[in-house]
C-alpha cells in the first residue's frame, strides 16, 4: 500500500507520476539531502538514522568503494585511499593543489590536461568522480525513502564557485544519475530556509564558515524577491583550517617535524578535530590530549577554549575582511543589515559567534541547524522547480559568475560586465574603428576574469558589417551587453551615426564539453602577475601595429619625394628590427624598436608636416598668419 | 457517514498545517485517473467550497466534496511508516480491488 504526502491545494499527482526532488548540499565535510514532503522540508536520514553524510569516499584494491562513516573510520590506516574535502578540488587545477602543499594526505597526478587525478587503490580518480560516489549514496537514501524515482534535484555551491567548478559540480551529478534541476548559491538556500523571503524585506547577510570553505553574501529582500547583492570569500579557508592550526599547536607541542607519515598526520588532524568539537561543546576546563607518535613515544598535553580562541582567532579574523569587502560592494553600511543568518558547522565555534557578533553588532540567526539549513533551502527550491508549487512563488535574482567582456585590438579582453553583478542587467560601452575606411567589426564575447583572450572562455562571435567608411576612431559602435534573470546574454553593437546594428544570443553557462571545462580549469586559476605583463606585451604590440601601418601608408603617398636611398634604407631597417621584436615576448625590446623607428624617422616625419604646412599656407602672405 | 483520523495522522497533519503557516484543513478526495480506476487526493486546504462537507476529528477539519464522500465513506487516514518511507494510508473499507502500489483503487 502506497504511503501518500500531502500536497498544495490542486496539485495531487497521478498515481506514479509523483515529482520528487530532493536538496542535496555537497559539502567540504559533510553532505546531506532533504526534501518536502506535506509541505515541509526535512532531511533524511539513512537506515540508522544518521543524517549527515561525511564527505569521504575510501576505495578499495578490488575497485569498490565506501562512502561516508564507513570510509571515514577507516582515514588513519588507509590514509591514501581515503579521499576526504574533495570538493577543494573540484574544477581545481594541478598547480592549485601542489601549492596546498604537504598538508594533502592524498597521492595526486596530473591527469591527461590538467585535470588533477587523485592516485588510488581502485585506480585514479577526479575529484568529478569522487563527488559523484557521494552523490549516488544520497541519491540512493532519498530513492529508498521517497519510493520513487526523483524528478530532479538542486545542488547547492558556494556563492563565487566559477564556472570551473560549477560545471564540475553539475557533471558530478550527472554522472551519479541525477537530473540537476539548478545549481543553487549557499547563501541563497539559507535565506529560503529561514523563510526570509516571507518576511517583508531588508538586508540579510549569510556568514558561510564551512569545513573547507568560507563565503559571506549580502541578499536584499523586496517583497518576496532575493536579489545577491555582493559576495565574497575564500575558497580554502575552513574549519579543516581550525584543525590544521590546532594540528600544528600538536607538532609544536610535541616536537614533531612537519615532515610526518600520512598516517600520524590523519591522527594529528582527528585529535585537533576532537578537541575543536569538545571545546565548542563544553567552553570550561581543558581537554586533555593523547597522541601516540612515530618514535613509540606517546604525547600528553591539554587544551583550553583562550588557548584554542588564540589560535584561530586570526583565521576567524581573516573572514572579516570578506565581510567588509561585501559591504563596501554592496554600498551597505553595517547599521544597514536586518539579520545575519550563520551558516556552516564551524560557526558553531563559540569564538566565531563572539567575533561575528561584535564585527555586524547584532544578534545572529543560529535558530536551524547551521550544518542543514542550506540542504532545506534547497529542498524547498527543488520542490517549486519540480512543480509542487501552485506558481513560481519566489523569483530568485542571482549574480554573474564570471565577468563578461568582448575582445579588443591584440587580444586583450575589455570586461563589460564585471563579476558579481546581479542580473537582469544591460551594460554599454562605445568602441571605435581601428583602421580608416573600415566597414566592419568582429565582435568576440568572452567569459572570464583574465587580461587575454586566450585565457578567457570564447562565448560567440559575431560581426557588424555595413559601417559607413570614416577615418580610424570616427565611428561609434555601442555594444550592449543584456543578461536577463534566467542568465540569457544578449549582445547587440550598433553604428550611432548610421544606426546599423547586429545582435547575438548566447547562454553563458550552457554545456561545456569536456575539453572545455579542462581548459576553464587552467583558465580560472590566479595568473595575475603573468597577466600584467601579457596586457603590456599586447598593448605595445598593437602600438608597433599602429606605427608600422601609419608609417607604410606614409611612405607609400609620399616616400619618393622626400626620401633619398640612404634614408629610406635607414628607415625600412628600422621597421624591419620593429616587425621582428613585434613578433618576439619582450615588451622592452618592442618598445625600444619602436623608439628606434620613430628616430630614424624624425626627419621625414618633419618634411612631411613642412610639406603639409605649406601646401596649407600656400597663396596666403605671412603677414596673415603674423595676426 | 464518517470519516476518521488516527491520532498518528492527525498529529502529523497538524504539524504539517501549522509548519505551512496557513490552511484551514485537510482535503480528502477521489478523482478518476491512475491504473486502477480511482486516485486518492490528498492536500491542504486554504478556502473550501459551498457544497464541500467538513468533519473534525483529534482537532483535524477534514474537508471532503459530496462526490468523493460516497468513495470514501468510512474512511480512516493513517500515518505510517514503511522502512526508510512514510507518510498517509487510507483504510478504506469500500476498495474492492486496487493495483500492485496501491495507488489507485476500484470500488
Amino acid at each position: 500500500m502506497a504511503l501518500l504526502q500531502i500536497t498544495e491545494p490542486g496539485l495531487s499527482t497521478a498515481p506514479h507520476e509523483h515529482r520528487l526532488a530532493a536538496g542535496i548540499d555537497l559539502g567540504t565535510t559533510n553532505s546531506l539531502v532533504a526534501t518536502v514532503r506535506s509541505g515541509s522540508a526535512t532531511v533524511l536520514p539513512d537506515r540508522d538514522g544518521v543524517q549527515l553524510l561525511p564527505s569521504v569516499v575510501r576505495y578499495l584494491p578490488d575497485g569498490a568503494h565506501l562512502v561516508g562513516a564507513e570510509a571515514s573510520a577507516r582515514a588513519v590506516s588507509d590514509p591514501l585511499n581515503t579521499i576526504s574535502s574533495v570538493k577543494r578540488f573540484m574544477g581545481r587545477g594541478v598547480e592549485d593543489i601542489e601549492r596546498l602543499g604537504s598538508s594533502l594526505p592524498y597521492a595526486f597526478v596530473a591527469g591527461a590536461s590538467g585535470m588533477p587525478l587523485i592516485h588510488t587503490a581502485a585506480g585514479d580518480r577526479s575529484p568529478v568522480q569522487v563527488s559523484a560516489d557521494i552523490l549516488s549514496v544520497l541519491r540512493q537514501r532519498v530513492e529508498a525513502t521517497l519510493g520513487g524515482e526523483l524528478t530532479g534535484v538542486v545542488i547547492t555551491v558556494p556563492a563565487y564557485f566559477d564556472d570551473a567548478q560549477r560545471q564540475a559540480t553539475k557533471d558530478a551529478g550527472r554522472l551519479a544519475g541525477l537530473k540537476v534541476l539548478r545549481l543553487l548559491n549557499e547563501p541563497t538556500a539559507a535565506a529560503v530556509a529561514y523563510g526570509l523571503d516571507h518576511s517583508a524585506g531588508g538586508t540579510v547577510v549569510i556568514y558561510d564558515l564551512g569545513g573547507g570553505t568560507f563565503d559571506v553574501s549580502i541578499l536584499r529582500l523586496n517583497q518576496g524577491v532575493f536579489e545577491v547583492l555582493a559576495t565574497a570569500g575564500n575558497t580554502a579557508l575552513g574549519g579543516d583550517d581550525m584543525d590544521r592550526l590546532i594540528a600544528g599547536w600538536i607538532m609544536q607541542q610535541a616536537g614533531v617535524s612537519d615532515a610526518v607519515g600520512h598516517s600520524l598526520q590523519r591522527r594529528l588532524l582527528q585529535a585537533a578535530r576532537r578537541i575543536k568539537e569538545t571545546l565548542t561543546e563544553t567552553g570550561t576546563g581543558a581537554v586533555p590530549v593523547s597522541l601516540e607518535l612515530e618514535d613509540g613515544r606517546t604525547w600528553e598535553g591539554e587544551l583550553d577554549r583562550p588557548q584554542m580562541n588564540e589560535l584561530i582567532d586570526p583565521l576567524i579574523r581573516k573572514t572579516l575582511a570578506p565581510c567588509r569587502r561585501t559591504l563596501r560592494d554592496a554600498g551597505i553600511a553595517v547599521d544597514e543589515v536586518d539579520e545575519v543568518v550563520m551558516v556552516g558547522g564551524s560557526t558553531r565555534v563559540p569564538r566565531v559567534r563572539e567575533l561575528v557578533t561584535e564585527f555586524f553588532s547584532r544578534e545572529l540567526l543560529v535558530d536551524i541547524d547551521p550544518d542543514k539549513v542550506v540542504a532545506i533551502g534547497a529542498a524547498i527550491q527543488a520542490d517549486i522547480l519540480a512543480g509542487n508549487k501552485p506558481e513560481d512563488e519566489m523569483l530568485l535574482l542571482d549574480v554573474i559568475p564570471l565577468s563578461l567582456g568582448i575582445e579588443t585590438m591584440g587580444g586583450l579582453s575589455e570586461k563589460i560586465i564585471p563579476r558579481n553583478t546581479t542580473i537582469p542587467v544591460a551594460r554599454a560601452q562605445e568602441f571605435t574603428t581601428f583602421k580608416d575606411g573600415q566597414t566592419a567589426m568582429a565582435l568576440h564575447v568572452l567569459q572570464g576574469e583574465r587580461e587575454l583572450v586566450d585565457d578567457c572562455r570564447s562565448l560567440a562571435r559575431f560581426e557588424l558589417r555595413g559601417i559607413p567608411p570614416m577615418t580610424a576612431g570616427a565611428a561609434r559602435i555601442r555594444v550592449t551587453f543584456q543578461v536577463d534573470a534566467d542568465g540569457l546574454l544578449g549582445v547587440t553593437a550598433e553604428e550611432q551615426t548610421s544606426g546599423i546594428r547586429a545582435h547575438i544570443e548566447v547562454r553563458p553557462s550552457y554545456g561545456l564539453t569536456d575539453n572545455e571545462i579542462e581548459t576553464m580549469l587552467r583558465d580560472s586559476m590566479e595568473h595575475s602577475r603573468e597577466d600584467m605583463d601579457a596586457r603590456r606585451l599586447r598593448e605595445v604590440q598593437v602600438e608597433a601595429d599602429r606605427v608600422l601601418e601609419a608609417l607604410q601608408a606614409a611612405v607609400q603617398e609620399d616616400g619618393d619625394r622626400f626620401l633619398d636611398a640612404q634614408e629610406r634604407a635607414a628607415i625600412d631597417q628600422a621597421a624591419q628590427a620593429l616587425s621582428t621584436a613585434s613578433g618576439g615576448e619582450d615588451h622592452r625590446a618592442i618598445k625600444k624598436a619602436i623608439e628606434a623607428v620613430e628616430a630614424a624617422s624624425a626627419a621625414y616625419v618633419e618634411h612631411r608636416m613642412n610639406a603639409n604646412i605649406q601646401k596649407a599656407m600656400a597663396g596666403h602672405s605671412v603677414d596673415e598668419f603674423k595676426r | 457517514m464518517a470519516i476518521t483520523l488516527t491520532e498518528a495522522a492527525a498529529e502529523r497533519v497538524l504539524k504539517f498545517l501549522d509548519q505551512r503557516g496557513k490552511g484551514i484543513g485537510l482535503r480528502l478526495g477521489v478523482r478518476t485517473s491512475g491504473c486502477s480506476g480511482m486516485a486518492y487526493v490528498l492536500e491542504f486546504v486554504d478556502e473550501k467550497d459551498d457544497s464541500d462537507m467538513v468533519f473534525e476529528d483529534h482537532g483535524v477539519r477534514v474537508i471532503i466534496d459530496p462526490k468523493s464522500m460516497v468513495y470514501l465513506d468510512g474512511t480512516e487516514l493513517d500515518f505510517a511508516k514503511d522502512g526508510l518511507n512514510e507518510g498517509f494510508r487510507f483504510n478504506n473499507p469500500n476498495v474492492k480491488d486496487e493495483c500492485g502500489c496501491g495507488e489507485s483503487f476500484n470500488v
